[in-house]
């Protein structure tokens, strides 16, 4: 990544790949080498140094999305030990605001990755499902910020939210029926009428932008 | 539908109305040798006694006296007449705003006075109405502002909202200067700063007046929190604008106005603008300290959130600082605090006082505004009323689509044409400016009676055809509607996306404001709410959430389903700020299993704000259905004769998750623990119980005993293994104490429940420690939880 001649090619190559801009590119580059102490790779460690994330409550899953292989797309479970710039891109551009212009298929398209990221964050166990201990886990992450909040509330949610979408999902259950977990499907249709787009993007500003925000 | 408007239509207040007039009729014609009769009130009522001796009279007329009340009572009676009227033609309310009626009840008001020949009371000047019907009108707008997605959107909002009044204002001041040139219209005399005058009090706009007609069509959040946002801050600017052009007016009526004086105003504006906010928000932040503090005189607490309002409206206007900022400030700050610290009777209180006082208020103006309508101070000048909404419509239009040109360039998501064209067609004149317009100084005004004939022509219009048909127009274009669900899983996962996006952008190195966002929660939780809030218990708002629908659930049950609701008064949630801020997990997965099981949804929520009413409640009919089969399902059971509590009923539903932890094993079912559900169905029919049993602990043992029985009956049915002797409120609960998982168990609403459904020693109370134990070696084996159904 830092040999200067092929960087314009392979900044063209990640435009192609990713859709981000050649400035954008630039931009997260530099950061990446910023986060990674000028290597080619990053390690979990190396997110320590982002200080404002040790107060988020997901800190934990997020990072563990940066490493998820299946957010990599290179396979259906596990964690990569280490990313590339072209990794660190690849999971920046779920961020990326859909754009408006595209057609109605693209958009399902787009929407369908951003959510299918969101389900990876929540089946941690890549069994493509979010069971109810999973479910709870990101409950409790999420209230653990709270120190008053006890871990039985948090389960109770969880529960609660549980049973809530197995009657969105599953409807009137029969006797005898399980309810095994959501599965990705399911999650969808939780999320049907709700505009993710509007909600999971980063404006991924411009140079001067930035410049004024450091 | 076949409902008439019985208000109108009801002869009482009409025959009142007559028999005032003719009453004060009657004394000043007696009073005309003695002057004008509202002046010398009792003076004149014994003076007007029977002109011929001093003889005692058995029976007097004197109206006089009362006038005044007495006839503002009349109007506030007869517009409250009318919209019941209103409100009970189904279909009434979403076709037209609510402002419509108003305007029709003030101009039949106006025309009987006008008819009569009736002098009509002083209810409107400047004092009365700038004092006292203002500022409850801008409380109730701010106090209901949906906080999140105004902030979500400020950027947007202030830009519009600033901008676009000053556009509106300067545009058509300027626009019908340049008419009043022409000689031909006749309106030479009428100078710049006039015109530019009328340009700020007319593009005051009102749309909250047509938020109850989107809300029909359930327009998507932004659209409406713009328009939301737009009327909320629109009265602060042209007021604001006004007052400086007065004064400009005022103070250059022989000279002409130099460019410093320019300048002045401009700082002027800003200074009063961000003045008032300042005033608002340290008020706001006062009064929540204060409330941190009313435990124990909870009558009082409407009193503070009111009192200090006012007095921060009042603060910034003796500095001359825009008072309508200030007291919308406040209302929003103190807002988040004050709910968390007051009672729930005062909550409700002030909720609905609120929504009283600024009703009353909007009413009065409206019917002066009719009976303005109907007189004999007119003038019309065809150009400059023609001119007027010619012009306001165009730079409605203008400043609409340029300024959203360029605030899209700065959204993520832009509005699309269709949002701007509803935006534009949304600005619906109404109190606002038919109040500056009829409070100018005729001093400095000669030509006002043109003036508010323009403001009136322009309200009507917008009123009506405007209001009338923008429902229509908005379902025309197909507007992006909102699908906001009050559900956990979406308060879920949009707490989940707000935490993942902060981390991302704090991965990338950026600044946004949702960094901001966070960044203040922080400080609010680590500062503010310690100073603040009674017992500062930090609250997310996935708990708040959880708590609401749990006590809306919980309030509704009581109120519809105690079975034998005719020998208990209605509970009232008395104190659920008395160190009660905990959940109860059964009551909620209670109510949850509830909706499952009858398969209803939760209701859908969007951001409903209604000028005129407060959230009707459509929870009822759910509550009933509810109420309905349960008992259906109760007369069954009883019918099936259980008297064993402990075992389960074949027929009985349950769901369950087989990986809770429980105390005890179940016997019928294998691996697994049974349902907090089940703990919570039978724990949502002793809610209601237990409401009562808070509040008459004292009950008469038959009465217990016929609980016991029923709510042993009821819990058959979800299948649940209460012990009947688990009922036993008081006496017996310290004997159940040790039974099982009290220990961790957050203390939850009522505590009767609590110990009662311990002692019974449910299942499905998922962390404690004795269950956990258990559940740590149940749960291994099934991996993945199971939902099932018996």
């Amino acid at each position: 990544m830092g040999a200067a001649q092929s960087t314009s090619e392979e900044v063209r190559e990640l435009v192609g790949k990713t859709g981000f801009s050649s400035d954008q590119i630039e931009q997260l580059h530099r950061r990446f080498k910023q986060l990674s102490g000028d290597q080619p790779t990053i390690r979990k460690e190396h997110f320590n140094n982002v200080p404002d994330l040790e107060l988020n409550p997901i800190r934990s899953k997020i990072v563990r999305a940066f490493f998820d292989n299946r957010n990599l797309r290179k396979g259906p479970s596990g964690l990569a030990d280490e990313i590339n710039f072209e990794d660190f891109l690849t999971i920046m551009a779920y961020f990326q605001p859909i754009d408006v212009t595209m057609d109605e298929e693209q958009v399902q398209l787009c929407r369908k990755e951003k959510l299918r990221f969101l389900f990876h964050m929540y089946d941690s166990d890549s069994d493509g499902r979010i069971t109810l201990e999973e479910y709870r886990n990101v409950v409790e992450e999420l209230l653990s910020g709270n120190p008053h909040i006890e871990k039985e509330s948090a389960r109770s949610i969880a529960d609660g939210a549980m049973m809530e979408a197995a009657s969105v999902c599953v409807g009137q259950m029969e006797p005898d029926q399980v309810y095994e977990g959501i599965t990705f499907d399911d999650f969808l249709k939780i999320w049907q009428g709700i505009d993710i787009e509007t909600k999971m993007h980063i404006r991924f500003l411009n140079m001067e932008t930035m410049a004024l925000c450091h | 539908m076949g409902i008439q408007a019985p208000g109108l239509l009801s002869p009482w207040p009409w025959l009142l109305l007559l028999v005032a007039l003719r009453g004060s009729e009657a004394t000043s014609a007696l009073n005309k040798p003695t002057g004008p009769p509202a002046q010398q009130a009792p003076g004149a009522g014994l003076a007007s006694g029977p002109a011929l001796g001093e003889r005692i009279t058995v029976f007097e007329l004197d109206y006089d006296y009362v006038q005044v009340p007495y006839e503002v009572t009349l109007w506030i009676l007869l517009a409250s007449l009318a919209k019941i009227g209103f409100h009970l033609h189904h279909r009434l309310p979403g076709l037209m705003p609510e402002s419509c009626l108003l305007i029709i009840v003030g101009a039949l008001v106006g025309a009987i006075i006008f008819g009569t020949d009736h002098k009509s009371p002083p209810v409107m000047d400047s004092n009365i109405y700038f004092l006292y019907l203002l500022p409850p009108i801008v409380l109730e707008g701010g106090y209901f502002m949906p906080t999140r997605p105004f902030l979500e959107n400020i950027g947007s909002i202030l830009w519009w909202a600033g901008l676009g009044a000053l556009v509106n204002a300067l545009g058509i001041g300027l626009s019908l200067y340049l008419i009043c040139q022409i000689k031909a219209f006749g309106l030479s005399d009428v100078n710049l700063l006039q015109n530019l005058v009328f340009g700020s009090l007319i593009s005051a706009v009102d749309p909250v007046a047509v938020l109850a007609v989107f809300e029909e069509a359930r327009v998507n959040e932004p659209l409406y929190m713009m328009i939301f946002g737009e009327a909320l801050l629109n009265d602060g600017i042209s007021v604001v604008l006004y007052n400086i052009l007065i004064a400009f007016t005022k103070m250059h009526k022989f000279e002409s106005i130099e460019p410093v004086d320019v300048l002045a105003g401009c700082a002027r504006f800003i200074i009063v603008g961000v003045g008032g906010v300042f005033f608002g928000i340290i008020f706001g932040f006062v009064s929540a300290f204060i409330t941190r503090f009313t435990q124990n005189i909870s009558a009082i607490e409407p009193l503070i959130v009111f009192m200090f309002s006012y007095l921060s409206y009042l603060s910034a206007e003796t500095l001359y600082l825009s008072g309508i900022l200030a007291i919308t400030a406040c209302a929003v700050t103190m807002k988040k605090y004050v709910e968390e610290n007051v009672s729930q009777t005062s909550y409700t209180t002030i909720k609905y006082f609120m929504k009283m006082l600024s009703s009353v208020s909007e009413t009065l103006i409206f019917i002066f505004m009719g009976v303005s309508t109907v007189g004999k101070n007119h003038e019309w000048n065809w150009a400059f009323v023609g001119f007027t909404l010619a012009f306001c419509l165009l730079w409605r239009a203008i400043s609409v689509f340029t300024l959203f040109y360029v605030s899209n360039r700065f959204r993520t998501f832009p509005f699309s044409a269709k949002d701007q064209c509803i935006i534009f067609y949304s600005g619906v004149r109404g109190a606002g400016s038919f109040s500056l317009a009829f409070l100018l100084p005729l001093s400095l005004f000669p030509r006002k009676n043109m003036f508010v004939t323009a403001t009136l022509v322009v309200i009507y219009f917008t009123v009506f055809i405007q209001g009338i048909t923008i429902g229509p127009l908005v379902r025309y274009l197909d507007v992006k509607k909102t699908n906001k669900k009050e559900s956990i899983n979406e308060e879920l996962h949009i707490r989940l996306m707000d935490h993942l996006k902060a981390g991302i952008e704090d991965v990338c190195g950026q600044w946004s404001h949702y960094q901001v966002r966070d960044k203040f929660k922080k400080f609010d939780h680590k500062y503010l709410r310690k100073i603040l809030i009674r017992e500062n218990l930090p609250r997310s708002s996935i708990v708040s959430l959880y708590k609401k629908l749990e006590m809306k659930q919980a309030l509704e049950m009581a109120e519809t389903g105690a079975l034998s609701a005719s020998a208990f008064s209605r509970p009232h949630q008395a104190q659920p700020s008395q160190g009660t801020k905990r959940l109860s997990p059964e009551d909620v997965a209670s109510m949850r299993d509830l909706l499952t099981r009858n398969m209803y949804q939760v209701r859908q929520r969007t951001p409903s704000y209604n000028k005129y009413n407060l959230q009707p409640q459509t929870t009822e009919k759910q509550a009933k259905e509810i109420l309905i089969r349960r008992q259906n399902t109760l007369r069954e059971s009883m019918r099936k004769g259980h008297s064993l509590p402990w075992g389960t009923p074949a027929g009985a539903k349950n769901i369950r998750y087989l990986s809770f932890p429980y105390s005890r094993p179940r016997p019928a079912r294998g691996g697994g623990a049974a349902a907090a559900l089940e703990d919570a169905d039978s724990s949502d029919s002793e809610l209601s119980f237990a409401m009562f049993h808070e509040h008459s602990p004292a009950r008469s043992l038959q009465e217990r005993q016929r609980i016991q029985q029923i709510t042993t009956v009821k819990s058959l049915n979800r299948g649940g293994k209460l012990s009947s002797s688990g009922y036993q409120i008081s006496p017996s609960q310290e004997e159940h104490v040790g039974r099982s998982r009290k220990a961790l168990r957050p203390k939850p609403l009522f505590h009767p429940v609590d110990e009662e459904r311990e002692s019974g020693e449910e299942s499905g109370e998922e962390a404690s420690p004795p269950g956990a134990g258990q559940w740590a070696e149940h749960g291994r084996e099934p991996r993945r939880p199971l939902l099932r159904r018996k």
